[in-house]
This record gives C-alpha cells, sequence and structure tokens, in this order.
C-alpha cells in the first residue's frame, strides 16, 4: 500500500515562485500577482523553456487548460497550470501573429494538454509543433474551416 | 495485422457508454493492446453559441452542460462572470450556494452509482439509488422549481432564499439517507461478483495520474490529496469541517469507494452550511455589461476540476468563453487504464468515470 499524496499547506509563496522566474526569464512579463494566481505573458520562443522550468524546478504538476482566443489581429494561447504543491494556478499568455498561428507543443510535458490542444488546433486553428497526435477531435476530419475563429460567420444567429 | 487481432468499436450506441461517444479498443483475443475513445458526437458549438448571447442569457445554457450536474456548471458560471464584473456575492448567497452544490454532488454520485449499478449486472443497486436520488430532487425541486435544471445561480446571488421549513426538510432527508446509503453500501460491498469485477482493475498511479491531468474522485483514488475545495476554496469552503477522501488502490474499487465516501462528507457540509448560514440579503445587483478584461475560476465539480476562462470586450456579450471540462481530461487519460485488461473489465473501467458527454463534447 502506497502513502497517499497530501498538499496541505504551500510549500513556497506566490511572490517567491515569480521572482524564481523574473530572474530566470527576464523576457517573461509578469503582469499579475495575487494569492494563490500568477499571471505572466512569454514570447513563444522562450515558452517551452519556461513550462519546463515550471514543470520540473517549480512543482507545477497539472495542466489545466488550453485556450486560444482570437484577437482578429492575433492569436494568444493561455494556458491554465496548477501547482498543487504551491497552491497555484499559473496563467500564462502566449501571444501568436495571426498569419502563423505556431506554438510549441506542452503535451511532452504534461499528458493531461494533448485533447485541449488537438481541440484547440480542431476549432481555432493554432498548430501546436511536437504534438504526437495532432487530428480534429470535435469535427469531422474532411471540415474546412475553424469554426471558433472570429471572421467564421454562418451568416445567422447561432 | 494477424489475423488475432481486431480492432472492436464499442459505441456510438452501446449499453455501456452512457452518451454518445465511441471507445475504439484493438484485441488480441480478448485483451486490449490500444485504446482510443472518439468524440464529438454531441458537439453542439456552445462555445460559439455563448458569444451571441448576453451574460444573464447564459445563466440557463450553463445548465445545459450536464444535467446530471446542472447545478454545478451554472454556479460556475455565475462565480466566473462575477469576477469578470468585479462584484461579490453576498456572505448569505455564499452559504445557500454551498449547501445546494453538495446536495447536487449527492444527487450526480447517485445517477453515476445507477449507471454503475446497471453497467456490472446489479439492477437493485439501479433502482435503489434512483429511488434515493428522487429525495434530493424533491429538495432541489421544492427550492428551484425544476427537477434537473435549476437556473438557480444568479451573476451576484442566488434567485430565490430558502422555502419555509427547508432546514427541516433537508435534515430529515439526510437522516433518512444516511441510513440508507448503509444499505446501498452492503449491497455493493458485500456483493462478490462486484467485487471481483472492480478489485485490481484499470489501475493507475497517482503520478501517471497527475501528468495526465486526471482530477476529482479518480485523482483521489490514486492517492493523491487533490481537491479544489481545499487547495483553493472558492464561497465558504474555507470554513467547512470536511475530510478529502482518498485512497491508495487506484483501481476500480477505490474509485467507487470514494464516491461513497464522498457522499458522507458532502451530508457534513450541506448541515454546516445550512445550520451557519447568516441572514441577510440574498443577490447584489449586477451591470450589464462587465469592464474589458479577462477571468478564470475553476471549481471542483462531482467530477473533477471544471474551469471557465471569460474574455470581455466591454460589451453586453462574452467575446470568449472557454469550459474545461473534468470529463474531457479524464477520458483522454483512459487508454493507459485499460490496457492490458479484458474487453468485459470496459464497463467497469469506463462505468466507474462517470461519463457525461454533455459537458465532454460542449
Amino acid at each position: 500500500m502506497s502513502q497517499v499524496i497530501v498538499y496541505d499547506s504551500p510549500d513556497r509563496s506566490v511572490e517567491d515562485v515569480t521572482n524564481d522566474i523574473r530572474s530566470k526569464f527576464p523576457s517573461v512579463e509578469v503582469l499579475k500577482v495575487a494569492p494563490r494566481r500568477m499571471h505572466l505573458r512569454a514570447p513563444r520562443e522562450v515558452f517551452l523553456d519556461l513550462c519546463k522550468f515550471m514543470k520540473d524546478d517549480l512543482s507545477f504538476e497539472h495542466n489545466s487548460c488550453v485556450t486560444p482566443v482570437d484577437y482578429m489581429d492575433h492569436f494568444t494561447v493561455v494556458y491554465h497550470i496548477s501547482s498543487w504543491t504551491n497552491h497555484i494556478m499559473a496563467e500564462v499568455q502566449v501571444d501568436l501573429p495571426r498569419d502563423d498561428p505556431t506554438v510549441d507543443s506542452i503535451t511532452p510535458l504534461w499528458g493531461g494538454a494533448n485533447w485541449h490542444e488537438r481541440e484547440a488546433y480542431d476549432l481555432m486553428g493554432v498548430v501546436f509543433k511536437g504534438h504526437p497526435d495532432l487530428r480534429r477531435i470535435m469535427l469531422p476530419e474532411e471540415f474546412r474551416f475553424h469554426p471558433l475563429r472570429k471572421d467564421f460567420t454562418v451568416g445567422r444567429r447561432v | 495485422m494477424p489475423s488475432d487481432e481486431m480492432w472492436i468499436n464499442m459505441g456510438p450506441q452501446h449499453p455501456f457508454n452512457h452518451g454518445l461517444w465511441n471507445l475504439r479498443v484493438k484485441l488480441k483475443g480478448e485483451t486490449i493492446t490500444q485504446a482510443e475513445p472518439i468524440i464529438g458526437y454531441l458537439h453542439r458549438g456552445w462555445e460559439k453559441m455563448v458569444e451571441n448571447r448576453t451574460y444573464s442569457q447564459i445563466v440557463p445554457l450553463a445548465d445545459r452542460l450536464c444535467y446530471g450536474s446542472s447545478l454545478s456548471w451554472n454556479h460556475l458560471y455565475c462565480l466566473t462572470a462575477e469576477k469578470l464584473f468585479g462584484i461579490e456575492a453576498p456572505e448569505r448567497a455564499k452559504y445557500i450556494r454551498v449547501a445546494v452544490l453538495e446536495l447536487q454532488r449527492i444527487t450526480s454520485h447517485l445517477t453515476w452509482l445507477m449507471a454503475v449499478g446497471t453497467d456490472l449486472g446489479s439492477y437493485t443497486i439501479m433502482t435503489w439509488s434512483i429511488r434515493e436520488r428522487e429525495l434530493f430532487l424533491d429538495l432541489l425541486c421544492k427550492l428551484s422549481g425544476a427537477r434537473m435544471t435549476y437556473n438557480y445561480c444568479r451573476i451576484g446571488g442566488v434567485r430565490n432564499d430558502f422555502p419555509e421549513n427547508y432546514e427541516r426538510d433537508v435534515n430529515r432527508t439526510l437522516d433518512e439517507f444516511e441510513r440508507r446509503l448503509r444499505d446501498l453500501e452492503s449491497l455493493m460491498d458485500e456483493n462478490e461478483p462486484f467485487l471481483m469485477r472492480t478489485v485490481g482493475i484499470g489501475k493507475m498511479d497517482g503520478k501517471t495520474a497527475m501528468n495526465l491531468g486526471l482530477t476529482g474522485p479518480i485523482m483521489r483514488a490514486s492517492g493523491v490529496d487533490m481537491d479544489l475545495r481545499r487547495l483553493d476554496p472558492y464561497e465558504v469552503y474555507e470554513d467547512m469541517k470536511f475530510e478529502i477522501c482518498t485512497h491508495t488502490d487506484g483501481d476500480v474499487y477505490a474509485r467507487y469507494r470514494v464516491r461513497m465516501d464522498e457522499m458522507r462528507e458532502s451530508m457534513k457540509i450541506v448541515r454546516q452550511a445550512m445550520a451557519e448560514a447568516p441572514s441577510g440579503p440574498i443577490r447584489v445587483k449586477a451591470p450589464r455589461c462587465p469592464p474589458k478584461g479577462n477571468a478564470v475560476c475553476h471549481v471542483e465539480d462531482p467530477r473533477g476540476e471544471s474551469l471557465m476562462y471569460m474574455v470581455s470586450d466591454g460589451t453586453e456579450r462574452p467575446y470568449r468563453l472557454k469550459v474545461r471540462s473534468p470529463n474531457f481530461v479524464n477520458l483522454s487519460a483512459s487508454p493507459p487504464m485499460l490496457l492490458g485488461f479484458k474487453i468485459s473489465d470496459v464497463p467497469a473501467i469506463m462505468g466507474v468515470m462517470d461519463m457525461c458527454i454533455g459537458e465532454t463534447d460542449r
């Protein structure tokens, strides 16, 4: 019988964790720090390294969600990554140009991101480099559009 | 492909998958060597649809994400919208929400127990748990006027206060249910075929479960003490005294045990919240349009971590609303649980997940 992994009190404070990120990645912008919350914006070049650092050194164990947002002139992919050990949920925003919506996949780090990235590709057309199986998930393979994009209109109220 | 290997489609119409989804399994003899869940049969474009609705119009739509636990989705939507609007529900409304959410959790778990009962061949457990569930549906019906899609939470509070003598009724129901829960448990735990079909089946250890993004009772059954009601408390869960139910085996039986124990803890929370609820207003007025910005909220749904991310452009309709469904991720993590087990174990492993396709496909 193995032991139960217990997360009763946070090991490190959110300011402490943020300072680690600030010193390691000067190009990452810290938007806001609140109790149990951390909001970051990362350039897509350092994003994968940031995630590796967060996972291996800052004990962010869980990827909650991958949300692409279409702002017409660019895409923003929002990642919600949680650390149960430190009781922090981090929000990492990555801006992508509209004509080249490509970003590194985090599925090799957190398996839980697998279907979220497939969904983001399916509905928004964001391509995740290094994803093991980037296929459509909700819509049929032969579908030619990415319907959650803002320029996709069906001509009537849906 | 050797002749003794074959792919089998279990679904989209199959007695074990509650809802429309398909589980493709590759078999060698009777042993599963590869598995692939396929979803999308119920994809309604919820996230696109809500971009064309005002904030208050989305409240009843959030109910329809899952008919089994509609109130927790309703509540999550209102909680996220409150963050976006920058308002906070009054203290009494928070207590009411906690009490009602836990009633919803019991109802959801009883629906799951019903499904597990039929999947594993015990029709008595189905009829009994559906009968017990009706007790709680009556309570929720008395509160909100609906049996399943309650439309009860509002942005800024709840719709109405408890009806007359509600605390008395709830306590009576809970007393009665506590007795009947023991019956339900003995029906399962002393059932030799049930134990043979669940103990040691569908094992997954805590580290793998964490990496694959599992949450909720399935995660806690793998020996990880992870519950957002404790790790990231919302409403008034910080003040509630309850245990987080865990189990270390990580098999189907452990997942069943965790959910049964959770019903007991939920009853404790309902009693506390009912007794400690202060008097006062139950709703504040929400403005029509929120300021520009975004908000995120995650709560402990009966099935795991559910999250909503909302972006506002300052108009009366959300610019983007993303839903993270716990089942969506739990289902994506199911192939490693199935590998190496027999095809007859599939209903046990997948049935105990509490599948709900409404929230998985959205």
